[in-house]
């Protein structure tokens, strides 16, 4: 589980994140929404330090990420796994050596048991027969399941996606969707997911969190969100009349 | 006050680059992979502009020996000094930098927009070490050995001039190569090559690592490394001679 309390995250003087409080539960698909501006991704980047917070405690099982030391950090992020919203492969490497490369990195693993290991989690996330193809040959939804499977290969407990839908179809949308949180009930990891795709979260949002202007505007599940009478949360989730009338008859 | 920041954050990015890595054989593998990419990549340009050089220095150096008390064998001496001293190891830097830095600052640049860099944080690595310490030492080492090369192939161009050249023999060529040959000249070269080694990868490394926005400021960020890195090469050309040879 990962517990946030307090933060506080700011730039140039500009409050992005005030006084974010949520509690992240392990073996559950957590979605983190909100329009665009609203500091989705800074609150991600926070909690996996790519931003350094002004003040709060992020506390991954009990272990405060915000006074641990630069080497520290490097020994729990190889428990995170991340998802980036480009999918963030090496250019200059094919597909298996992309998924191979963390084994390289922390495992002393010979180099059948890491080809074995990345080919298992390839075809977990249904890529087949494109292990010596570069980023740049195969399609954004073949990229984005490639770094899915990257960044599970070390078995990681917690994991952060990042707009994992962004210039997806809406059929593609769902399938990463779903191998997202059928791997996150597999794996028993804290997942994280930020997106304002309406889609996801109604498909995977165990636990919805809504960011308005930086703070937390409120919490729930994908029922509860049919019917809450949060003006702020009901002008983003349901901003179509369609979606009103989607609404009414739930 | 924002060379003082760039100087601080340059020095605190060397001092991430040069921990102790994660993994030595990683490490080891992609110096050898550097070593290729920016060293024996850039020979052929290193040879094509130093046979020219030569050459050139040769053909220029003859032309304004027109005093007949002046013996011609200095021409073949100035061609040698010239190569040894300044073209083989400074100019061939300007050049490397141009080739090697603009390469370096937009592939850690794309790196960096592209969120590639994140990405090796977020698996725990260190990511400045990774891209940037193989590509230092990588032209640490290559570097010197591009520059004798440069130096032999100069030397080479001037001889193949002497053949347009009416007035000049190759003995007298040759006979200056090796009239008063001072072999410091050759390690003042090389410990020129080895700093501006260092500049050639570290500066653009350090413009392409703190890429902020898109493709446009990585074309800028590998422009202003090219231009520094050029700056701080001739600046350090200064001190270097400043220091050793006089």
């Amino acid at each position: 589980m990962i517990e946030v309390k307090n933060l506080h995250k700011s730039f140039d003087g500009r409050s992005i994140l005030n006084d974010i409080s949520v509690k992240l539960e392990q073996g559950r698909t957590n979605l983190i929404i909100g329009q665009s501006g609203s500091g989705k991704t800074v609150f991600l980047k926070s909690l996996v330090g790519l931003h350094e917070v002004d003040s709060g405690h992020i506390l991954y099982d009990g272990r405060d990420f915000t006074k641990m030391r630069f080497k520290e950090r490097k020994l729990l992020r190889k428990e995170i796994g991340m998802l980036f919203q480009g999918g963030a492969l090496f250019d200059s490497m094919t597909v298996e050596e992309n998924v191979i490369f963390p084994l390289n990195m922390f495992t002393d693993l010979s180099t059948e048991e890491k080809r074995e290991r990345a080919n298992f989690f390839l075809n977990r996330v249904n890529i087949m027969n494109a292990n010596h193809k570069f980023p740049a040959e195969i399609s954004g939804g073949m990229q984005k399941r490639v770094a899915i499977a990257r960044a599970i290969v070390l078995h990681p407990q917690y994991l952060f996606c990042d707009e994992p839908n962004s210039g997806l179809d809406p059929s593609t949308s769902i399938l990463i969707d779903n191998l997202i949180q059928e791997i996150s009930y597999e794996l028993n990891m804290t997942t994280v997911v930020i997106t304002h795709d309406m889609n996801s979260v109604m498909e995977i949002g165990d636990n919805i969190i809504f960011l308005y202007n930086g703070q937390k505007w409120w919490e729930g599940t994908k029922d509860e969100i049919m019917h809450t009478d949060n003006p702020e949360l009901n002008n983003f989730v349901f901003p179509s009349k369609l979606m009103r009338i989607i609404k009414d008859q739930a | 006050m924002k060379l003082l920041y760039h100087i601080g954050r340059y020095v605190q990015l060397m001092l991430r680059v040069f921990q102790k890595p994660e993994k030595q054989s990683i490490y080891l593998r992609q110096i050898v992979i550097e070593m290729d990419k920016l060293g024996i990549n850039s020979l052929g340009i290193v040879i094509i502009i130093s046979f020219f050089l030569g050459a050139v220095i040769t053909m220029q150096t003859a032309y304004n020996f027109e005093n007949p008390l002046i013996p011609l064998y200095l021409i073949g001496l100035t061609t040698r000094d010239s190569m040894l001293l300044e073209f083989s190891s400074t100019i061939v830097g300007l050049i490397l930098a141009g080739k090697v830095g603009s390469n370096i600052a937009s592939e850690i640049g794309a790196m960096r927009v592209t969120e590639q860099i994140d990405a090796l944080e977020i698996m725990g690595i260190n990511s400045a070490a990774y891209l940037i310490f193989p590509k230092i030492i990588a032209t640490l080492i290559i570097n010197p050995l591009l520059t004798i090369v440069s130096m032999f192939v100069g030397i080479f161009g001037g001889y193949l001039s002497v053949f347009t050249i009416t007035k000049l023999t190759v003995a007298d060529y040759f006979y200056g190569l090796h009239y008063a040959l001072n072999t410091f000249y050759i390690t003042y070269a090389i410990v020129k090559t080895i700093v501006f080694a260092f500049i050639i990868t570290s500066v653009p490394a350090y413009y392409g690592y703190y890429v902020e926005g898109g493709s446009l400021e990585v074309g800028k960020n590998s422009t202003a490394a090219v231009v520094y890195s050029s700056i701080l090469i001739l600046l350090f050309n200064m001190i270097i001679t400043q220091i050793l040879l006089t």
